[in-house]
């Protein structure tokens, strides 16, 4: 079983709070995570490009690999080209130029054989609203011409009891709350046993509680085996409950790998705890530990080539130096100091 | 049951991927599902409901206008139709569609047919279809299919009504034809239906149209309109002697020509020109409707 550990399950949703500090590393991942990967890849597109009529060049050259098995997070800005290239893969939209592949096929050529293996929520639900949620699901469902029609009703409601809508699947899809219409579009794309998830931004315009379901659900998914292939703007959803990810800037593909070494590039930090910041800043420095910064009751700072053994003789340094050390150690780093690392520019969460 | 309950027995599968490639060719009741599911998705519409309840109101109040213009001292020396209705109910029928078919009928038609593929973009339902995967030219049919069957229901409707409030205020007996024959009651009612069938099948040139219309943009309002706003155009254009070259080939040209069913024999030549012309109009329009929906961007 090459089921992929999430790495959300471990830490906490921390909501609020900087850095995650106490990460544990994320259990090393079966599919290989660099480039030249396996066969078995779920998708797979080469030099993908996408210029829209107007001129604009929405996606540019993207070199994707999703393995099979992994949670795979797709992570950019608003605007830097998540969901056109998921209208590529699922065959909405003619690439520019490039190649894509899904579940072994190419697209949009082969979209009869391979999307009843795939379940997709692309830029929010949509939904006819003068029709109840079952019958929005008999109608997507009646719409595969290889699902079974004398499974539908029982299938139907399986994935309306599995998303939790059994008791408003008889109310119209008008009067569903975007929560619930959220939750109803992915009960369609869980109408049968999919091999591949693509959510676009599933968690969009939801308060946390209903992140919290969704997020839920999508490690349920994952951990059956099913390859997820979420996309977000929000960093700390990738980090919570993606193996792997890739991220997205201005079209272009600026990282992608597992989510432990995406992090990994983003330095750890020396971090110490005191009630006496001056003057342990000044033993950091005279240790060569690079740009102290001093914050309320913390200093921090990168230790760069100096490597983690001269930990020891470090604290021991703050202790002869009377610092009254409450805490010491490092600081791991999380997917946006990453992004910040690899772009050189901030990431715009807030969208 | 909890929920790890049921998915497990939905889906033994999903825990051992890779599923075998050719898994689930479609069969031929997984096909039809959709275009079955079309069907109810139009006549559950709330506009599908109100514009054949507009259909159905229409023979009555003709059949009301006609019976007060009888009973005042006026003598009217209107259609042909009109002065038969006075005597017999049946021909309420007549006088009914041929007041629905040049405006109110294709307005409905173009209301259906526009809205068909623009009103699921515009809802973005588009996007979920497609990805189910409804295949794009079998939602196209589907919503062919489902335009024609409106067409007849529309028909049905106003003949129905009309039959109804045909009978509630005139008399009803023998049908006396246009050539001056007559038939009875039991002769007349099939033809009714024969002329229903004809005029639903006039129409079937308008779905294409429609269709094609949607097809080329998001918005189902601008379809409609567009749609609705065609029919109209055409048929006035149809109505100038100037444009005597091309008035033939306009659709709705022979529509009219359903009154030579109530003749005896019945008078087929031109119902022919119109079901070709018809055919000729669904041939063109449906293949341009195709060309450009399976090539088209679903950016919505
Ligand atoms: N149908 C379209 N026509 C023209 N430009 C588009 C279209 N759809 C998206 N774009 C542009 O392409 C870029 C990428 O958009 P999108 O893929 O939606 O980004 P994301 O999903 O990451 O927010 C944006 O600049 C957007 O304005
Ligand atoms: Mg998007």
């Amino acid at each position: 079983m090459t089921g992929t550990p999430v790495t959300g399950d471990v830490t906490e949703e921390s909501v609020g709070g900087r850095a995650a500090e106490v990460r544990p590393a994320p259990a090393p991942s079966a599919p290989p995570p660099s480039l030249p990967a396996g066969p078995d890849d779920v998708i797979r597109t080469r030099g993908l490009t996408k210029r829209f009529r107007g001129g604009q060049l929405a996606v540019d050259g993207l070199d994707l690999t999703v393995p099979r098995g992994s949670v795979f997070g797709f992570l950019g800005p608003n605007g830097s080209g998540k969901t056109t290239t998921i209208r590529m893969l699922m065959g909405l939209i003619a690439p520019t130029s490039g190649t894509a592949s899904v579940l072994g096929a190419s697209m949009p050529q082969s979209v009869a054989t391979v999307l009843p293996r795939v379940g997709a929520l692309i830029e929010g639900p949509a939904l006819y609203g003068f029709l109840t949620g079952r019958d929005n699901l008999d109608r997507f469902d009646a719409a595969d011409p290889t699902a079974d029609p004398r499974t539908r009703r029982q299938r139907v409601e399986a994935a309306l009891e599995r998303v939790g809508l059994s008791a408003a699947a008889g109310k119209k899809a008008r009067a569903y709350s975007l929560g619930m219409k959220q939750r109803l579009g992915l009960a369609s794309a869980l109408l049968r046993p999919r091999e591949l998830l693509v959510l676009d931004e599933p968690t969009n315009g939801l308060d946390p509680q209903g992140m919290r379901e969704i997020r839920t659900l999508v490690r349920e998914v994952a951990a059956e085996g099913t390859t997820v292939f979420l996309s977000s703007h929000l960093l700390d959803e990738i980090e919570q409950v993606c193996s792997h990810a890739a991220v997205m800037s201005r079209g272009r593909l600026v990282v992608q790998g597992t989510v432990a070494e995406l992090a990994a590039r983003a330095q750890g930090r020396l971090v110490v705890r005191t009630p006496d910041t001056a003057k342990a800043a000044e033993v950091l420095a005279a240790h060569r530990v690079a740009g102290p910064a001093v914050e309320d009751g913390r200093v921090s700072g990168e230790l760069g080539a100096l490597g983690e053994e001269v930990l020891p003789g470090l604290c021991a340094a703050l202790v002869a130096a009377g610092v009254r050390v409450h805490g010491f150690g490092l600081e791991r780093g999380t997917l946006e100091d990453a992004f910040v690392a690899l772009t050189g520019e901030g990431f715009d969460v807030a969208g | 049951m909890s929920r790890a309950d049921v998915s497990r027995a939905e889906v033994p599968r999903a825990a051992a991927p890779p599923v075998p490639a050719g898994r689930g060719r479609g069969t031929a009741s997984g096909y039809l599902a959709l275009f079955r599911n079309e069907l109810r998705l139009v006549f559950r519409r709330l506009r599908t409901r109100v514009l054949l309840g507009i259909l159905a109101l229409l023979p009555v109040l003709i059949g009301v206008v006609v019976k007060l213009n009888t009973d005042s001292p006026h003598d009217g020396r209107g259609p042909s139709f009109i002065a038969q209705t006075t005597q017999n109910g049946v021909f309420l029928i007549f006088t009914a569609l041929a007041v629905a078919l040049p405006v109110f009928l294709p307005m409905t038609v173009g209301v259906v047919a526009g809205d068909a593929v623009a009103g699921e973009s515009a809802a973005g339902t588009l996007r979920y279809l497609l990805v189910a995967p409804a295949g794009r030219t079998r939602l196209l049919a589907a919503k062919f299919t489902a335009g024609l069957v409106f067409c007849l229901a529309g028909t049905v409707v106003v003949t129905l009504s009309a039959l109804a409030a045909g009978a509630v205020l005139f008399p009803l007996g023998d049908v006396t034809l246009i050539s001056g024959d007559t038939i009875g009651l039991v002769d007349a009612l099939p033809r009714a239906a024969l002329v229903a069938a004809v005029v639903a099948l006039s129409l079937s040139g308008l779905v294409a149209i429609g269709l094609f219309v949607s097809t080329l943009t998001g918005s189902g309002i601008a379809a409609m309109a567009a749609t609705v706003g065609l029919v109209i155009t055409v048929q006035i254009l149809d109505g100038f002697p100037q444009l005597d070259a091309i008035r033939p080939f306009l659709f709705p040209h022979y529509w009219m020509s359903f009154g030579d069913l109530l003749r005896a024999p019945m008078y087929w030549d031109n119902i022919l020109k119109d079901l070709g012309l018809q055919a000729a109009y669904v041939a063109v329009f449906g293949s341009a409707a195709w060309a450009r929906f399976t090539s088209r961007d679903i950016s919505a």
